[in-house]
């Protein structure tokens, strides 16, 4: 067992996962998306992409640039709640709500799709 | 930006990364949950996640703006504390690392593989790999670069590219620290770029050698190879596959010294056309004729007594090791004694060779032979350039410095690549005329060694008169090209050694000799007298002048005399 590995996939896992805890619920509903699971799905989701620097080989290029998919997605999300809550005035209205979630679910699918290269890339090492 | 390093400086770079976002994350996350203080004095929620993020932005990267939007409870200053300093040692961390990787000499290098490429791709002109940019190399590249033409090296010595960056060179000379006989290297010097014309290969390692002749011959059959060989066996494989040139320089000086115990008068000759341009001509020593002393029968001693044999001297080897000297009449023991030397019959003998691979030595054994017999002819082995201050001091009558003669070979090859022809054709010639020919080069450049090289007359090299023969159909004749462009009267200090029509040798051609587009054609003379050729062949205007006398006119002034005229 290599440290490096258990270390990387744990990132990718909890990235996806976190993602996935903010975007489940109703989709307008503020109560059902908490802004800290945001936060901390944001921070797992740049650990991860940085775990991805250098490495060369066509899987972890597609590795590296789902989770800049990811990052940008998740902070896109941020950007809209910060400009609702303290610029426009909105609040966590309705529509709010649905885009900041709509983007992270975005980010979810890219998330997903790290989670599926992960599986992949084990299962060829077994064969 | 090279991606390969790019790449390489994230990949070092992900600890101090993921520690700057741990800390930002921790400190924003933290201000978010300490409640505050209003205006008032009264208990305030905490700040939100934008104005915890915007605080710690400004706190972390030193810039500090002070408490905002308002001024702080005492838990949020607690906790501020404990970012600040969090956040120091997580910027330091980060810029050590960055400072780490420049310093890194694995990083550099990749910089300046990357950078090194990036040049040679740009190159827009011809230019020659040289492998191993050793005594032999450097000789070449000075060479080639006071010829204009650029130069790529691979060298695989550190200290030796210091050295080279402090030589001066008209053109910036492209050096890569590798080992040439990685085909990858060779990749990287240009083996594929289309202004590549040759690879010389010139390390002092004969398998180094064969492997770059080797890889050159299969990536780019279409370049001019050249090889350094010292062993006959590496010289014929290289053959084998087709390298151009092999130039084996134990080979080559006893072919050399054995023609010039036969025909000295040819051998003269080819010293000047040979010899390294602009150098003085060296004062003439005719090897004599008669019994010779061989001292060290390494590489060079057989390849010296092989060619001397077939010019019929008789000689005597004297070598400390008995096995090889079968076959040969010899002596054994070392030279550098005079008991030896004298069982050798020093003291009837013409003429000693010093040969064996150490200069001490064949200092040595040159001054012994010496004392015990004063006439002697002496010809020495330099194996160093750095050596140089003795062997001037000893002022040998032949001193073969393997460094040169390489050097010597390659240029004429690449300089003139009609030299090794006429070389060929004057071995035939009578001592008479061989002699006739080197004393008007010598007369021509005045106590300097003549530059020698080839013109050919097309599109490319000589525009002006290949469009005056091909497109105007013109006529002219060979003196024409050797006319001064200032002074057409005069003729240049230059001579026609070879002119190649179709496959067909003509050797000195004459002065009536009519021009055809095509021809190839080799000059011996000075330097000016080329530069002033060149302007002929390039310029319309001075083979106008040059042909008719008169100066060219532009179309205002010519349309002024049609006016006066008129």
């Amino acid at each position: 067992m290599n440290l490096e590995k258990v270390v990387f996939g744990f990132f990718i896992v909890l990235a996806a996962t976190l993602n996935f805890g903010f975007f489940i619920g109703e989709i307008d509903n503020p109560m059902h998306h908490h802004i800290y699971e945001l936060f901390a799905a944001i921070v797992v989701n740049l650990i991860a992409t940085i775990l991805k620097f250098g490495d060369r080989t066509q899987i972890g290029a597609v590795h590296l640039s789902t989770s800049l998919v990811a990052d940008l997605q998740l902070v896109a999300a941020a950007c809209v709640w910060a400009i609702a809550v303290h610029v426009s005035g909105d609040g966590m209205s309705a529509e709010v709500t649905t885009s900041v979630v709509s983007l992270s679910g975005g980010a979810l699918f890219a998330n997903v799709v790290s989670v599926i290269l992960l599986i992949v890339e084990t299962v060829m090492l077994r064969r | 930006m090279n991606t390969s390093v790019f790449f390489l400086a994230l990949r070092r770079m992900r600890a101090p990364l993921i520690v700057l976002v741990v800390i930002y994350a921790v400190s924003t996350c933290g201000l978010t949950l300490i409640p505050g203080i209003d205006a008032q004095g009264k208990p305030a929620p905490p700040m939100s996640f934008f104005h915890a993020f915007y605080f710690v932005s400004y706190t972390a990267s030193t810039i500090g703006f002070g408490e905002l939007p308002n001024a702080f409870s005492e838990a949020q200053r607690m906790w501020v504390t404990v970012c600040i300093f969090l956040s120091v040692i997580g910027w330091s961390y980060s810029i050590i690392s960055l400072l780490a990787l420049v310093q890194d000499k694995g990083f550099q290098q990749v910089l300046l593989n990357g950078r090194f490429a990036r040049r040679v791709r740009q190159l827009g002109e011809p230019f020659y790999i040289i492998c191993g940019c050793g005594e032999t190399g450097l000789l070449i590249a000075r060479a080639l670069d006071r010829d204009g033409i650029r130069v790529v090296a691979i060298e695989q010595n550190e200290m030796r590219i210091q050295e080279l960056e402090l030589e001066e060179f008209a053109a910036d000379l492209l050096v890569l620290c590798a080992d040439a006989a990685q085909p990858q290297q060779l990749l990287l010097a240009g083996l594929q770029h289309r202004s590549c014309r040759g690879v010389l290969a010139v390390t002092d390692d004969d398998s180094a050698n064969l492997a770059v002749a080797i890889a050159s011959r299969l990536i780019n059959p279409r370049l001019t190879i050249i090889a350094r060989v010292a062993s006959p066996a590496v010289e014929a494989n290289m053959m084998s596959f087709g390298t151009h040139y092999v130039v084996n320089h134990f080979e080559k000086f006893a072919d050399y010294l054995a023609q010039a115990i036969h025909s000295p008068n040819w051998y003269r000759l080819v010293d000047l056309l040979t010899g390294l341009p602009g150098q003085e001509i060296p004062e003439r020593h005719d090897p004599p004729v008669g019994e010779w002393v061989i001292c060290g029968y390494g590489r060079f001693g057989q390849a010296v007594v092989r060619n001397l044999v077939r010019q019929g001297v008789s000689l005597t080897v004297i070598d400390p090791e008995p096995e090889v000297l079968a076959g040969v009449p010899h002596v054994v023991g070392h030279g550098t004694e005079a008991e030896p030397l004298r069982r050798a019959g020093i003291d009837k003998a013409v003429g000693i060779v010093a040969g064996g691979n150490n200069d001490t030595n064949n200092l040595s054994i040159a001054m012994t032979a010496k004392e015990i017999n004063r006439d002697l002819f002496v010809v020495l082995r330099q194996n160093r350039v750095a050596n140089q201050v003795l062997f001037d001091a000893y002022d040998a009558d032949f001193t073969m410095v393997p460094s040169r003669i390489i050097a010597r070979e390659c240029l004429a090859l690449i300089v003139s690549p009609l030299l090794p022809r006429f070389l060929r054709l004057i071995r035939a010639w009578p001592e008479g005329r061989a002699a006739a020919l080197g004393k008007q080069i010598e007369a021509l450049c005045g106590n300097r060694m003549p530059l020698v090289w080839s013109v050919r007359l097309n599109a490319a090299d000589s525009p002006a008169v290949h469009r005056f023969l091909m497109i105007e159909q013109g006529e002219m004749q060979l003196d024409l090209v050797c006319r001064d462009p200032a002074k057409r009267d005069e003729l240049l200090p230059l001579l026609p050694l070879l002119l190649l029509r179709e496959g067909a040798d003509h050797e000195l051609p004459g002065w009536e000799c009519m021009l055809q587009p095509g021809d190839q054609l080799l000059f011996a003379g000075t330097r000016e007298a080329r530069t002033a050729q060149n302007l002929t062949l390039d310029n319309r205007n001075v083979l106008d002048y040059v042909l008719t006398g008169k100066d060219a006119e532009g179309w205002v002034w010519r349309w002024l005399c049609r006016m006066s005229a008129s």
